[in-house]
């Protein structure tokens, strides 16, 4: 239980200071960057307006403290203000979230599917076919940046052969709905962005999950196992890669950051219309009150799915349960 | 990989552990070369980096002359075409190693140290001194880097600085906390004990005791990084956010992206920086992958027969 409320606690006080980072930023860096953004605020909603100067102390003659404790509330009452085409900014990401979600949120299964199943295997059959070509491969392949591989699929596949899209989430001209035709549309258009990240970031669990793996093979509760005369895949899945998945499970907080980062790296190589492609436009369009949110909402994604992952681990590992 | 590659690799075990009385150097030197990985990855550094000492005597063109055809394909003149103001992306490619190379190293190192002394420091002084870096260490690990790196850069103005500056604040979280777990197993160590019986000072243990101990790992850490930072500040300036006058691999990608290079049939102008950039990572990550095999035997490859018998 106590692992439990540590990680708890490690996920409001990372929230608390991401939140701060925001509040920070604007007020320490040099330049009066947030001052002339504000300015071509004229006319607007006054009470969002407010919420922005508040975020970024832009004629705001209270006292930090209480400009703070404002900002505070504001987040989490969700008044984030108004992105430079004057819609909330919440209303904003709230129509582009659904897109990355689906697309980061897919590819990560595949890529955590294959990573774990290939670096168990690889590792089981060490020295083996699969062992000798799959995780050199993919490892040199985790390092390429995600654009490059994105580029190389673009041009192989849309430019050169012409089979699949060459940017954004549907056709122009179709209509959203339901129907087959445009669920297969959608998809045709996911396929080049999605399988540049499955890509890039299945060699990062291979090569975690293979050493992982190597390691625990070595254990002696392995060798008991063996000795009993238990069938192989049960001593790989039940004995081994149980024990091994468990620092993946942990690494999953670095990862995801690193994941979502490319996420946004390759809906812009794409011009795919998420979030990631709405964090360029609005660096491109000095849109700070659009950005600093979805900075957050980026922050509160990895925050989460850390969390999940442990809960999980606490799930899988009875050591962390009374630790 | 070779049966061949496998068991020429499985070799340098046995000298390694004979010539312990040889200098750590030596003993380092030769499992470099006997590790195909290592042998790999520093024959592509080395080039990177002379390269970067002497472009003008490989790419004779001024990188940043629009003064050719435009949007030519490759040819002996051009052997990566131009791009579509006129300049020849070869020339390009190769004055911009120099800049990115220096960002890369520079971000890595200063990183390093901060690593090393924020992950020493916690391991050794413990107690708040302890918990406190620790907590960084994690809200720094946990932060997402491309969004944070994002923000950061947007309020700067654009630049070499800039970049070295936010990469470095970004990125030294990871090897912070895996220096912390190396310095908690060296804490109840005699060496230490005996410094601390002579009097001496914390931050000299930390830095004359602790840290040259820790050398290989550093070592690696800076590797590890290295193969961060090149993506990163390529993904940056790909986006951006770099300075768009400064020439490196990632501004070149923004004007190729921005020019729409790959619909335009002008592949090479986009994908020669991008692998640039891919060759550069990779040549760390082999480094660094042989470095991991080098300090921890269980990695290494195994002969044909032992793998049988386990299987």
């Amino acid at each position: 239980m106590r692992y439990v409320t540590r990680r708890v606690g490690l996920f409001l006080i990372t929230l608390w200071a991401a939140l701060t980072v925001n509040f920070i930023i604007p007020r320490v860096m040099p330049g009066n960057e947030a001052t002339s953004v504000l300015a071509t605020f004229h006319g607007v909603n006054p009470a969002a307006l407010h919420a922005l100067q508040i975020e970024f102390g832009v004629n705001v003659h209270e006292n930090l403290v209480v400009t703070y404790l404002q900002y505070i509330a504001n987040c989490f009452t969700g008044q984030f203000g108004l992105t430079a085409q004057r819609v909330p900014v919440l209303t904003e990401i709230a129509g582009k979230l659904p897109w990355t979600l689906a697309l980061v949120g897919v590819t990560t299964i595949i890529a955590f599917a294959i990573g774990t199943l290939v670096g168990v295997v690889s590792a089981w059959r060490r020295g083996g076919k699969l062992d000798g070509i799959l995780p050199p491969m993919l490892f040199i392949v985790a390092t390429f940046p995600v654009f490059f591989v994105g580029l190389l699929l673009l041009y192989v596949f849309a430019v050169t052969l012409n089979w699949l899209p060459l940017s954004s989430n549907y056709s122009i001209g179709a209509t959203p709905s339901l129907s087959l035709s445009f669920i297969g549309d959608v998809l045709t258009h996911a396929i080049l962005p999605g399988l540049s990240l499955v890509i890039v970031t299945a060699g990062l669990w291979i090569y975690s999950m293979r050493n992982n793996m190597i390691t625990t093979l070595a254990e002696d509760y392995v060798k008991m196992g063996r000795a009993k005369g238990l069938p192989s895949w049960r001593i790989m899945t039940d004995y081994a890669a149980r024990n091994a998945i468990l620092p993946n499970l942990t690494g999953f907080a670095m990862q995801l950051g690193y994941v979502l980062g490319g996420s946004i790296l390759v809906e812009y190589t794409f011009s795919y219309p998420g979030l990631g492609y709405l964090f360029y436009t609005s660096t491109t369009d000095h849109d700070l009150p659009l950005m600093q949110a979805l900075f957050l909402v980026y922050t509160l994604a990895v925050l989460v799915c850390v969390l999940l992952a442990d809960f999980l681990t606490a799930g899988l590992d009875p050591r962390t349960r009374d630790a | 990989m070779s049966t061949a590659a496998i068991a020429s690799e499985a070799a340098p075990v046995e000298p390694i552990i004979a010539t312990r009385e040889q200098g750590s150097t030596a003993r380092f030197m030769r499992a470099v070369l006997h590790n195909r990985k290592a042998t790999a990855g520093s024959v592509i550094l080395l080039l990177i980096v002379l390269i970067s000492a002497f472009p003008g005597v490989i790419a004779r063109d001024d990188p940043q002359a629009a003064i050719y055809g435009q949007d030519l394909g490759p040819s002996w003149q051009h052997l990566l075409g131009t791009t579509q103001l006129g300049q020849d992306v070869f020339s390009q490619v190769i004055w911009g190693t120099r800049l990115t190379l220096i960002v890369t190293v520079v971000v890595s190192a200063i990183a390093t140290i901060i690593s090393m002394v924020i992950g020493v420091t916690a391991a050794y002084v413990g107690g708040l001194t302890d918990r406190s870096l620790s907590l960084l260490t994690d809200i720094f690990l946990i932060l997402p880097t491309l969004p944070l790196l994002i923000v950061l850069a947007s309020y700067l103005p654009p630049g070499t600085v800039t970049l070295i500056v936010v990469l470095t604040l970004t990125s030294w979280a990871f090897q912070a906390r895996q220096l912390r777990s190396q310095g908690l197993s060296l804490r109840a160590r005699d060496f230490l004990a005996a410094a601390r019986v002579r009097g001496e000072r914390t931050s000299y243990i930390i830095l004359v005791e602790i840290i040259p101990t820790m050398t290989s790992l550093i070592v690696a850490s800076f590797l590890g990084l290295s193969v961060f930072v090149v993506g990163f500040a390529a993904g940056l300036q790909f986006l951006g956010l770099g300075n768009s006058t400064e020439l490196t691999w990632g501004t070149m990608l923004y004007y190729a992206q921005q020019g729409g290079a790959l619909e335009a049939g002008n592949a090479w102008w986009a994908l020669a920086p991008g692998a640039a950039v891919a060759v550069m990572g990779a040549g760390f990550a082999l480094v660094n992958y042989a470095f991991d095999e080098i300090g921890n035997p269980a990695l290494r490859p195994v002969r044909k027969r032992r793998a049988r018998t386990t299987a």
